[in-house]
């Protein structure tokens, strides 16, 4: 019972210099939920088409001690959404005298997203961190605001390679036998090393380093792990 | 930057505007959506959210979603699969919101629209209870939300939502979607998967149906549209409203439907 909207008066012309504000620097975001850890990690390669711009533009970037938010997709985009945020964690500090939690920052970025509903910000978002509670929580995004928590989740231009891979390892997905998941931080780390050392292996968006940001409940670090450039 | 907002147009300000309508105003007050600075906004986001466009904005679609009057209230079923194109982005979408513990709005279409404006009728129906010191009805509700979307109506909104919930006349069911439609029903089915739902449930309704009976029509109606619809699956979510609110019946994982369905005896055919 959707319709498509009603089309407008002018019908679209087929202009050379359409208003195309848009690019696709592609790179890689993932992050996963432990019992109290949360990962969050992003490759730092900045391309464009087969152009490679940068092989050093950090896409994840530490919101405070408890939160990390990591942007794929138009990375001017993602860099404006990410200065944007932390104005707003500013205010809300000097109004309310602490510092806004994990979910808290989750509901505000949905609203942030939405209200470039009719322009949207081509990013595609992940935060994850600590909820009040000390536990890992990720929460996803689509470019205009809709946010589901998880327990992992990859977006950007590897999604369609690392997450199937992350349903196979983490999520334990369709198994024949009950196996439960024990995951230390150790192990974590070892699968996100894993999973991006082989979408580099594939896309080719996707490489040069990532940064691995590991939240704890006594603070965040960040640590470095070298990819295949070419 | 332009400001777009078309729910709270410019006041008349002749100075006769009273505080308490100030209030009240400020009170209806949603963010304001910024639009970009090009001769045609809507064609822009348009070509921008274009499926075969390269710079595709992903907004995840598909959906089948279900409910139902029936002798002891209203039953709502969905599925919980988003896609983005032929990617699934997700396999637990809850596309039940509850809007509060008498409301519940179901989630097809645009996921982000449908959140995002039955979270602001959330809002609103929690103004207009201590406002009026009782519960909205369903009827209202409903047109709040269809008053809403409509004021946005041919800039690309995409929602198709049913409002179920129980008031002073009993159980309510509306469909809403973002052209400004609302219709009141017995029994709707929404989304891509929408038509396989309507054939099991046509088929197999009645008034006088057992809570228990209608548990099962509404998960089977739902899991033969996962099965003929590629834009829907996952997990199927079942929710009863009664006269003191709305509960949660089951979540059932396809999977365990198909093999629980697969060694019942088949229905013999008329």
């Amino acid at each position: 019972m959707i319709s498509e909207p009603i089309p407008t008066a002018q019908p679209a012309r087929q202009m050379a210099n359409r208003f195309d504000p848009y690019e696709d620097n592609g790179g890689t975001t993932m992050a996963l939920a432990g019992e109290d850890f949360c990962i969050v990690a992003a490759d730092t390669r900045q391309s464009d088409g087969y152009h490679i711009n940068c092989r050093y533009a950090p896409k994840a970037h530490q919101l405070s001690d408890k939160t990390v938010i990591g942007t794929s997709g138009f990375y001017a985009d993602g860099i404006c959404l990410v200065k944007r945020i932390k104005q707003r964690m500013e205010w809300y500090y000097h109004q309310h005298d602490k510092v806004m939690s994990t979910p808290a920052l989750a509901q505000l970025l949905s609203v942030m997203l939405y209200q470039k509903r009719f322009f949207p910000y081509y990013c595609f978002t992940i935060l994850g961190g600590l909820d009040e509670e000390g536990k890992g929580c990720v929460f996803d995004y689509d470019s205009v605001g809709n946010v589901e928590r998880v327990k992992y989740q990859a977006e950007g231009s590897g999604k369609e390679l690392l997450q199937p891979f992350l349903d196979s390892q983490i999520g334990l997905k369709n198994r024949a036998t009950d196996d439960v998941l024990d995951l230390t931080e150790e192990k974590a780390i070892k699968i996100v090393k894993d999973a991006f050392s082989s979408v580099t292996e594939r896309d080719i968006h996707t490489g040069d380093c990532v940064e691995i940001y590991i939240i704890r409940k006594d603070g965040i670090e960040c640590e470095k792990y070298p990819l295949k450039r070419d | 930057m332009i400001n777009l907002d078309f729910l709270n147009p410019v006041e008349d300000n002749n100075g006769l505007e009273t505080e308490v309508n100030k209030e009240y105003l400020e009170n209806l007050n949603v963010p304001t959506f910024d639009i970009p600075l090009c001769n045609n906004p809507i064609e822009f986001l348009k070509h921008q959210t274009e499926a075969a466009e390269k710079c595709r904005l992903s907004i995840v679609h598909g959906t089948t979603t279900l409910a139902f009057k029936f002798k002891h209230g209203v039953i709502v079923c969905v599925d919980s699969r988003a896609t983005a194109g032929s990617y699934i982005a997700s396999q637990t979408v809850k596309k039940v919101i509850e809007i509060n513990p008498y409301l519940l709005g179901t989630m097809a279409g645009g996921a982000a629209d449908c959140s995002y404006w039955e979270r602001e009728l959330g809002r609103r129906c929690r103004l207009y209870e201590l406002r009026n010191k009782e519960r909205i009805s369903v009827a209202a509700a409903s047109k709040l939300l269809c008053n809403m979307v409509y004021s946005y109506k041919g800039m690309g909104l995409s929602m198709g939502t049913m409002i179920c919930g129980w008031d002073k006349k009993g159980p309510g069911l509306y469909y809403v979607d973002n052209d400004g439609t609302r219709l009141e029903g017995d029994l709707f089915s929404v989304g891509s998967g929408s038509t396989f739902a309507y054939g099991i449930l046509d088929s197999g309704f009645k008034y006088d149906m057992t809570p228990e009976e209608a548990y099962d029509l509404g998960q089977r109606a739902i899991y033969h549209a996962t099965f003929r619809d590629a834009a829907s699956g996952g997990i199927v979510s079942c929710y009863h409203v009664k006269q003191d609110g709305w509960t949660l019946i089951s979540r059932t994982n396809v999977k365990d439907l198909h093999y629980k369905y697969a060694e019942q005896p088949k229905a013999p055919l008329v």
